[in-house]
């Protein structure tokens, strides 16, 4: 029996979503006494794993094949899930994540669960809280599956340290029949995405218009964050779609999010919800997103923001 | 070209989310039911293939007769028919196996799910429908271009788009992009008149079990009032940040 993790990576790079899956897989491991078995793709080294609780690391070379291939990396993952017997398998919320889970549960003939917030409050048979209706409750799932696959929402669990020697060994990179290719990728690298981002700044209709938008972009540079904006932003063509939170826009899941000039509405926070520290500035004291946040100031973005980035960059 | 949409039944966006049955169930007492957000976009998309080359659009759900509003509405979009499987959604799995027992007696050379439905957001059914079918899955899909068998998609990504090609059939998982808000089709009282002529079928449901149960509900826990910082004491701001919230 063993725990299977799933750990991304970007240009040979562990990302944190990887770290907290395994800190995630190993409390699992610890609780349930197995053994916590990483995969990874194009790792040259795999050591920081040995320092988040891997008892075995499979890497897993795609040579000429660099982009995300899910059939293959699906069958890859499966391969390795059958070889080590694992019960239960994690793999993120990332794009690539949430992608690969219900196609890999199906393949490994397991019970899915997405938007998995907490660890496993039974194992027998095994019970998880997932948050539903966009962020706005929880529920409490249950499967008598054998075997399960749970999609970890980012930020839920966090990163925990645990020292282990784990075993290097390569995995086979399976080919796949499927006429699925990915052709090309167009990703901006200089960029924090929203998903990675621990801080994401965003702006919404109250900065009048997309000629102020360094206002949102200098505070996000100084933090180190990652720009959003609210859906009529995007839709005006201010913004790009890619930057849209919300509910039918990109999830949030940041550990510090900051809205400006963003009334908050139900749509807008329901993407939010699950971000841990939201700070609103906002001119209208009566704003919705007051009643959302944990901190505000009730102000003119256009004179509190520039101090904001002022002080920021004096105390660095 | 034979395209099946797939339509999930949910809540309004701005619904109050209440639970009933010591928070077994859903209570939808006073909650209004849409179509799924991003099925709307699929839809959309669905009706221009219709439109330009003269592709059948059935939509379907899996769901019991309070779904049949929604697949009204998406006749008088311009869906050709409308299929209601009549079960209770309780789990994705059992969904996506409803749909597959569908897709293996019709055959369809386009299925398109919604990224992921506003309800349980499990983002799970359509990349579970396309594994029980073994045929290709696009999640996140933001383009689509059809040329005989070929297609051409792209996916949203973090951080950016992907470019993928596949032969039909396939299912892909809609979202905003693939077609924009201001391109939903609202029915027009021609459209409503024709979709009471369209055919609503109900069909039984095939013989197989989920594999996940929901135990209960439970709401987030109210917050606290927010604390308020005065505009010209920014400082404080970020000293609260700094130590009390200890995020920066
Ligand atoms: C089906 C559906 C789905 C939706 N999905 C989403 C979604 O995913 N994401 C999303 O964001 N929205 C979504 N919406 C839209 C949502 O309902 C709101 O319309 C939207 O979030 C409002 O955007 P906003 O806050 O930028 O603009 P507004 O509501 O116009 O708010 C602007 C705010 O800026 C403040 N302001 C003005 N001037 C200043 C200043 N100088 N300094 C500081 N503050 C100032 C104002 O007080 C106001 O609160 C959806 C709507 C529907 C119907
Ligand atoms: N009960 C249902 N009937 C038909 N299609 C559904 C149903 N539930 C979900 N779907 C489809 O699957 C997509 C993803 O749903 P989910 O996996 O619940 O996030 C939705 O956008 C729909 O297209």
């Amino acid at each position: 029996m063993s725990v299977v993790v799933y750990i991304e990576s970007q240009n040979g790079i562990i990302k944190k979503a990887g770290l907290e899956v395994a800190s995630y897989g190993r409390a699992i491991a610890n609780s349930t006494k197995t053994a916590l078995i990483a995969v990874t793709f194009n790792i040259e080294d795999t050591s920081i794993l040995n320092s988040h609780g891997a008892d075995k690391v499979y890497n897993i070379n795609t040579a000429e094949d660099s982009f995300f291939n899910v059939d293959r990396y699906c069958a890859s993952i499966v391969g390795i899930v059958e070889q080590e017997n694992a019960k239960v398998v994690v793999v993120s919320a990332s794009a690539d994540g949430r992608y690969l889970g219900p196609i890999l549960a199906v393949r490994a003939q397991a019970a899915y669960f997405s938007n998995v917030v907490a660890l496993p409050s039974s194992y027998e048979p095994f019970t998880v809280k997932r948050s539903c209706y966009t962020n706005k409750a929880f529920n409490e799932s249950v499967s008598e599956q054998g075997r399960v696959v749970v999609s970890l929402s980012s930020n839920a669990f966090g990163i925990v340290e645990q020292e282990t020697a784990a075993e290097q060994l390569t995995g086979d990179y399976i080919e796949s029949n499927s006429s699925l290719k990915v052709t090309s990728i167009d990703k901006a690298t200089d960029k924090i995405t929203i998903a990675d981002a621990d801080i994401v700044v965003s702006g919404g209709r109250g900065l009048k218009g997309p000629e102020n938008w360094h206002l949102i972009e200098d505070l996000a540079e100084v933090l180190g964050a990652a720009t959003a904006c609210s859906k009529p932003v995007s839709d005006l063509g201010w913004r790009p779609h890619s930057e849209h939170v919300g509910q039918t826009g990109k999830p949030v899941a940041s550990n510090l999010y900051i809205a400006i000039g963003v009334s908050g509405a139900i749509q807008h926070l329901a993407g939010i919800n699950s971000s841990k520290v939201k700070v609103v500035i906002n001119s209208d004291p009566e704003a919705p997103f007051f009643k959302a946040a944990d901190y505000g100031i009730v102000g003119d973005a256009f004179e509190v923001v520039p101090q904001l980035i002022e002080k920021l960059k004096a105390i660095q | 070209m034979n395209i099946l949409v797939c339509i999930s039944n949910v809540p309004d966006t701005t619904s109050k989310i209440n639970f009933k049955d010591d928070n077994k169930s859903f209570d939808t007492n006073g909650v209004q039911f849409i179509i799924n957000p991003n099925d709307e976009f699929g839809l959309t998309r669905a009706i221009w293939l219709q439109q330009k080359s003269g592709a059948k659009v059935t939509v379907v759900t899996v769901g019991d007769a309070s779904c049949e509003p929604i697949l009204r509405k998406c006749l008088a979009i311009g869906a050709d028919q409308a299929i209601r499987i009549d079960a209770i959604p309780e789990d994705g799995y059992f969904v996506a196996s409803q749909l597959a027992s569908l897709c293996a007696k019709e055959k369809y050379d386009l299925i398109i799910t919604g990224r992921e439905s506003i309800d349980y957001n499990g983002a799970m059914v359509g990349g579970m429908l396309a594994s029980i079918l073994s045929i290709p899955y696009v999640a996140n899909c933001i383009q689509l271009d059809i040329d005989g068998t070929s297609a051409s998609l792209q996916r949203e990504i973090d951080g950016g788009k992907e470019s993928l090609s596949a032969t039909l059939p396939l299912v892909l998982g809609a979202q905003k992009g693939l077609v924009e808000e201001s391109d939903l089709i609202i029915p027009n009282m021609r459209g409503i008149m024709q979709a009471r002529q369209k055919p609503l079928t109900v069909e039984t449901p095939s013989d197989v079990e989920g594999q996940t149960t929901i135990q209960n509900f439970e709401k987030p826990q109210a917050k606290g009032p927010v604390k308020l910082v005065d505009a010209a004491n920014v400082d404080t701001l970020i000293e609260l940040l700094q130590n009390e919230a200890k995020v920066l």
